[in-house]
């Protein structure tokens, strides 16, 4: 059972940063924007947040300069690509670009020193309760934070106007304009929030889970936030478990090879990527009705005058 | 007309540095190629420090420079050749997929001298060198098998090549002295670098009953875990104590400098000769950190097989060394493993209850 | 005050030309700023970027090595981008076809084979690729499973399968096990153009792809309904084009294109199989594509700057010790105006004294 626990623990933590920047990723892509600057966006977070909380000691600044690094960055995407009316796909790598060049130069001040990592809470009570206290109430704040962040998105898409809104935006941008809804900065902030999100997970990775910042740290996770957005078929629910079961298959096949089974260590580590193609199939394939992306996903919009 | 000017300067320059070496404009020109960014904090980090020490030791004699994530593909024959061109005419490449791109370009320019890290390939003008750094692991094995109280060591590899296999056997070797029925756990995390993924991986070392955690990857993450967990590790390329100041018995650090020291001197007083080097404690070029967070006889054990292994008189891969299935392997070099075994090994020893990917 | 864009009627030719040097200048002026911020000469940074890398025939040629993929994996992808499918695993694409036609390499290696070698190896990667980019487009036809995700999720295993093919089965049994397969045969390599240089065959190959292109585009049906797939999916629908298929065949050639990038590379300046062929050229090449604008002789200039800037970033590094990621930097802002600016080709921009009535009641 502690072996159980401690699994549950690891996956816990290897999927937050993956659900914080899908998560910010699916309210920007069900707006109709494709941001595929994710992984830039995370770098630059992870750079900020940690240097923000090196200087001034704080777990929390450390997250706002993450927060704030990631927006600002999105916002250059923001002008470009709704301003502008550049070719998203495009942006979206350059900005990938730009991101790892910029939390170079950022990160070299820091490179080798450490922080206190993120605290674990501790509830008298209900941490210490057997099996499930520690899951519940034991981690560390972000993990928490991830999921309420989901239920948020949820809440906001499904139950408020505002939300109804935005979907309306990405899914028909030519409608939505002629009801006479702000296309553009409705999509605007769209991205921001994306921007805030990988930003924010960008710097979970050196404020929580390993305290110090080295150049390229995020290793991919911004791609797989990507994918993680249209395995969930851009639907927040779908999106924790996705985000669980990546870092189920990333997590579980370590414990595997730690158990000595003789399996190919490169095929245990193709493992997520296949599943995530192999359940995409399925799932669209159970789908009745054609695609359930936003329509307007990736397309162009200049309000006409 | 370029072309023959650089050789020609070559010429004169290794003919008669000495002549040249008071007039500024004649410094010798070092170059570098690294494999990952100089903040990695572990491989390349350590090649950086090295070249720095350069810079100390020689000031105005030399000039350096180097190129920083140099992927392994095309890229990096390219790279080296305009370090050439830039007029460099002793360079280090560092890290073993510049092999081939290396000696191409060695062959291209017999006046420029070539010294590539960790590879089997060399020519005229062109060496080779690398660190014996299963002597440290075999140290490492010792004093794991003291510490642990499991008596299940969690090792994390990052790709079975010969370096790594002949890592985690020393390290096997140095623990069944003190506990022969010392149990590893060996997690591949087919990168050599991603500091997310070498933490899940020492948490899931962890949480199967490892007690010591030991690593053949880049960045202080493991280190990180461990401390984390209250458990023990072992450091990396790199002085890692800081990372877990209560978790690091020791650290194998890769000492380049005295080497880097030795053949930049040799060039300018023009005595560079193509070598293999194939350095350990001895030499320095592979250096243990401090012995901390373990009892006084311990550290005391650590030390003697340390000096033991340095005066040779202790040869980590001993025979007989048997094979996994209880064979004994044959024993090429007199009394123990021949270099040429230990470079190209693909076996685990017996007592490691796994198999080795790909095989 | 607002600034709004507005439709051009047609596109502008004028600012089609000249907005790449409205680019160019911006990039200037923001990095000699950033230079200046470091303490590097301004002037000698853009020399040792721009100026150098074109002054010699060893950096000119090497600026076509870099350029080969890019243009040939950027042209396949732009058609598939132009039949409106997102292709964004070439990255993939390249590498099985490198694994494919060094398969051959690996087979008939010292066994005396002719010289139908090297170009069977090419044809295997091409088909290789072909084959490869068509499972996301097997999927997409089939299942409608987003072509976007499953072809960057293929990248990954095909990185995968190449690192234990080089690690297990293909390792080079003279090779202390390290991962990479022996140095091909000569008559599986690609040959060079220029003795003691690299330009090899592979540029010429590119170049008559972008020549095939022009014409698949411009001349032949297949390209027209390619177009208008895109650009107007209802109409090609009417007009009695089958989409589906053209999402097979523009996913399998630049699939094709993909792959046998990936085996002129492995053949030509690599010289043997092993992990790390590509430094991305897969995911560099879709930027070619869009800043090439998605026409082939728009693709071979832009492959060529940004090959440019590589070589340049490269030798600013040795001159002038500029960190690798201020090039970085410079890459993303440069690309960044290079698209900005050419959204004035199809806009206008226009300042707007918006009358209060317009104003809307969500904000």
């Amino acid at each position: 059972m502690e072996l159980l626990e401690a699994i549950i623990l690891s996956v816990l933590a290897a999927s937050t940063p993956l659900l914080i920047a899908a998560t910010g990723e699916l309210v920007t892509e069900r707006a109709g924007v494709l941001n595929l600057g994710v992984e830039g966006m995370m770098i630059v977070g992870a750079a900020c947040g940690f240097g923000g909380a090196w200087l001034t000691g704080s777990t929390i600044i450390g997250a706002a300069c993450g927060i704030v690094a990631g927006t600002l960055l999105s916002l250059i995407f923001a002008v470009m690509t709704l301003g502008l009316a550049v070719n998203q796909v495009a942006t979206g790598l350059a900005l990938t670009i730009l991101g790892i060049g910029l939390s170079g130069l950022i990160g070299a001040g820091f490179v080798g020193e450490r922080i206190t990592p993120a605290p674990h809470l501790h509830i008298p009570g209900l941490t210490d309760i057997p099996l499930v206290g520690r899951i519940l109430f034991g981690e560390d704040a972000f993990i928490y934070f991830s999921l309420a962040l989901v239920i948020g998105v949820w809440l906001f898409l499904y139950r408020t106007r505002a939300g109804l809104v935005l979907r309306a935006v990405g899914d028909n941008h030519v409608s939505a304009h002629a009801l006479g809804y702000p296309v553009l900065k409705i999509r605007m902030f769209a991205v921001m929030f994306g921007g805030a999100c990988a930003g924010l997970a960008g710097a979970y990775l050196p404020l929580a889970y390993t305290p110090f910042f080295i150049p390229g740290m995020t290793a991919g996770r911004g791609w797989i936030a990507l994918a993680l957005v249209v395995f969930s078929s851009w639907r927040p629910a779908r999106l924790v478990i996705g985000a669980y079961l990546f870092g189920a298959v990333t997590i579980l096949q370590l414990h595997a090879q730690g158990l000595g089974l003789g399996i190919p260590s490169q095929f245990m580590s193709a493992l997520p990527y296949l599943a995530t193609v192999i359940v995409l199939v399925l799932i669209s394939r159970a789908r009745t009705g054609g695609s359930t992306a936003p329509a307007a996903l990736g397309t162009v919009f200049v309000p006409d005058r | 007309m370029r072309k023959i000017l650089i050789a020609a300067t070559a010429v004169l320059l290794t003919a008669g540095a000495s002549l040249f070496s008071a007039s500024a404009a004649d410094k010798l020109k070092v170059g570098f190629i690294y494999l990952g960014p100089i903040g990695d904090l572990g491989w390349t980090y350590q090649h950086e420090l090295a070249r720095q020490a350069l810079v100390k030791e020689f000031g105005d004699k030399i000039e350096t420079t180097f190129l920083e994530n140099v992927s392994e593909g095309p890229d990096s024959e390219r790279s080296i050749e305009q370090l050439v061109r830039a007029g460099n005419k002793l360079i280090f490449t560092t890290s073993f997929g510049y092999m081939e791109p290396t000696l191409k370009v060695a062959k291209k320019y017999p006046n420029v001298h070539f010294e590539h890290a960790t590879g089997y390939k060399r020519d005229k003008n062109m060496s080779t060198y690398s660190g014996r750094f299963y002597e440290g692991r075999y140290i490492q094995g010792v004093i794991a098998a003291k510490m642990s109280k499991s008596g299940v060591l969690g090792y994390i590899g990052s790709f079975p090549i010969p370096e790594v296999i002949s890592g985690i056997n020393a390290t096997i070797l140095g623990a069944q002295t003190i506990n022969p029925n010392i149990k590893v756990k060996i997690i591949w995390a087919n990168s050599w670098f991603d500091p997310g993924k070498e933490a899940d991986a020492a948490k899931a070392l962890l949480d199967q009953g490892a007690d010591v955690i030991m690593q053949h990857t880049d960045s202080p993450a493991a280190m990180q875990i461990a401390s984390e967990r209250g458990k023990l590790a072992f450091g990396q390329d790199s002085e890692m104590i800081k990372f877990g100041p209560k978790a690091q018995l020791t650290s194998i650090m890769d000492n380049w400098a005295p080497y880097y020291i030795d053949r930049v001197r040799a060039e300018l007083d023009g005595k560079w000769a193509s070598e293999d080097t194939w350095g350990g404690l001895k030499s320095k070029m592979v250096v243990m950190a401090p012995y901390t967070n373990m009892p006084d006889d311990v550290k005391k054990l650590a030390m003697d097989t340390e000096a033991a292994i340095t005066d040779g008189k202790l040869f980590p891969f001993k025979c007989p060394v048997m094979g996994q299935d209880g064979k004994e392997v044959e024993c090429k070099g007199g009394d123990h493993l021949a270099d040429g075994q230990v470079l190209g090994m693909n076996f685990y020893v017996k007592g490691i209850d796994d198999t080795i990917p790909g095989k | 005050m607002q600034l709004v864009l507005e439709k051009r009627a047609e596109r502008s030719t004028t600012i089609a030309l000249v907005s790449p040097l409205i680019a160019i200048g911006l990039t200037i002026v923001t990095m000699s700023i950033l230079f200046a911020i470091l303490g590097k000469n301004p002037i000698l940074a853009l020399g040792v970027y721009f100026i150098d890398p074109l002054t010699d025939s060893y950096s000119l040629q090497e600026i076509a090595v870099k350029a080969t993929p890019l243009v040939m994996i950027g042209i396949g992808l732009s058609l598939c981008y132009l039949a409106n499918v997102w292709n964004i695993g070439a990255e993939g694409q390249f590498l099985i076809g490198a694994v494919a036609g060094s398969w051959l390499a690996v087979k008939t290696q010292g066994t005396g084979a002719g010289y139908w070698v090297m170009p069977a190896m090419l044809l295997l990667g091409a088909v290789a690729g072909a084959l490869y980019a068509l499972i996301p487009a097997i999927c997409k036809v089939r299942f409608g499973a987003s072509e976007i995700l499953t072809s960057l999720m293929l990248v990954y295993v095909a990185d995968l399968f190449l690192d234990y093919l080089v690690r297990g089965p293909w390792r080079d049994p003279a090779g202390f096990n390290f991962p990479t397969t022996a140095e091909f045969d000569p008559v599986a390599t690609v040959p060079v153009l220029i003795e003691g240089g690299r330009l090899h065959l592979g540029a010429i190959i590119a170049l008559l792809v972008v020549a095939a292109a022009t014409v698949l585009l411009g001349k032949t049906i297949k390209g027209f309904e390619i177009r208008v797939v895109g650009a107007a999916p209802r109409a090609a629908r009417f007009g009695g084009f089958n989409s589906d298929q053209l999402i097979l065949l523009t996913f399998a050639m630049s699939g094709a294109l993909a792959g046998l990038a990936g085996i002129i590379e492995v053949a030509g300046p690599v010289g043997h199989l092993q992990p790390g062929i590509s430094p991305g050229y897969g995911f560099t090449a879709i930027i070619v594509a869009f800043l090439g604008r998605l026409n082939p002789i728009g693709i071979l200039i832009a492959g060529l700057f940004l090959a440019l800037t590589f070589i340049g970033g490269e030798q600013a590094q040795i001159a002038m010790k500029i960190p690798l990621d201020v090039t970085k930097v410079f890459q993303g802002i440069l690309l960044f105006y290079v698209l900005a600016c050419d959204s004035l080709i199809l806009y206008r921009f226009r300042l707007i004294f918006p009358s209060p009535k317009v104003s809307s009641g969500t904000a």
